[in-house]
């Protein structure tokens, strides 16, 4: 069995406040070490296939077709055991 | 005329959009269910607000791959009038019927308000009841209506006169400052390159009933009646 870990985020160079918000949070607690800080989100898929060519298609597929929006998000992902 | 609004789980303005029509408008108007492919013989849909499938993941991301949205494009390349107000829109930009897409308000937060609107383009079959540069008032009520596109996108929509409706002040200016939400050049609401499928994240179902206060929204409705009674009268 095999486990699906895709990222997705705002693409760059598209104003990101949820980062920006905890960028400030970072800061008022006095982190001033931050540059910047940007915020994405994480979805794990637990795969019914030992094949990992067909797995790393098929969640292509799905980052295309609806778990990233490409006007305005990028996406990567990596297949493990799971 | 028959009208459609179309129902998501989580769709919440369905009944303000079907009362407009029905009571406002007296024209017939039915809802259709997303799990539907057949959107019977209506000459308009209406894409309510509200918050389809919960938002998640995005807002409009599971809404769009719906059945009923495939027949929904089908009826806007054979020229029907769809127009998706806030979530709407939403469900709208992920299906690409419209191009751009809505991202969290600047600010991080929802917005709830009366918002003044300036027409932009009055010459399209959803605004011709107003004057180019006419001021509205319409409802805001949204926690994603920042709207983005490329910019080389704007700038191709610009030039065609895409977009309909800016934040403004009760003035009518268009500044940042009046900008509400950070969206690009104010951009409230927008319309396809063919000029039959409209977004707007402002709210016109909320401000079409004089009993209810507001009725300057009743113009997108109007316009959209007017011109489907002329297409009528021509075939």
């Amino acid at each position: 069995m095999l486990k699906a870990i895709v990222t997705v985020m705002l693409k760059k160079g598209i104003f990101d406040p949820q980062g920006r918000a905890v960028q400030n949070g970072l800061e008022s607690i006095g982190f001033d070490n931050v540059k910047s800080v940007r915020v994405g989100k994480q979805i794990e898929i637990a795969l019914d296939t030992d094949d990992k060519a067909s797995a790393d298609a098929s969640v292509h597929e799905m980052c295309d077709k609806m778990l990233a929006n490409p006007v305005v998000e990028s996406y990567s992902f990596e297949i493990k055991e799971s | 005329m028959k009208w459609g609004v179309l129902l998501f789980p989580g769709s919440n303005c369905a009944d303000d959009c079907f009362h407009v029509i029905d009571k406002v408008l007296g024209q017939p108007v039915t809802y259709l269910w997303h799990k539907d492919t057949d959107l019977g013989d209506v000459d308009a849909i209406i894409i309510p607000g509200g918050f389809s499938y919960g938002d998640h993941l995005r807002p409009g991301a599971i809404a769009h791959l719906s059945p009923a949205m495939t027949s929904v494009k089908e009826f806007a390349r054979n020229g029907g009038l769809v127009i998706g107000i806030c979530n709407g829109f939403q469900i709208l930009t992920e299906s690409r019927m419209l191009p751009g897409s809505l991202l969290q308000n600047q600010g991080l937060k929802f917005l709830c308000m009366d918002q003044t609107l300036k027409v932009d383009n009055a010459d399209t079959p959803f605004t011709s009841a107003y004057e180019s540069g006419d001021v509205i008032v319409c409802p805001i009520a949204h926690n994603e209506g920042n709207y983005y596109a490329a910019p080389d996108t704007i700038a191709e929509m610009e030039a065609n006169g895409q977009i309909l409706f800016r934040y403004c002040n009760p003035d009518g200016e268009v500044s940042n400052a009046t900008n509400p939400n950070g969206s690009v050049n104010s951009i409230a609401g927008i319309i396809n390159k063919y000029g039959n499928v409209v977004g707007m994240m402002p709210h016109p179902e909320r401000s079409s009933d004089k009993d209810l206060l507001l009725s300057d929204g009743k113009g997108v409705f109007v316009s959209m009646l007017k011109h489907l009674e002329a297409k009528h009268t021509e075939s």
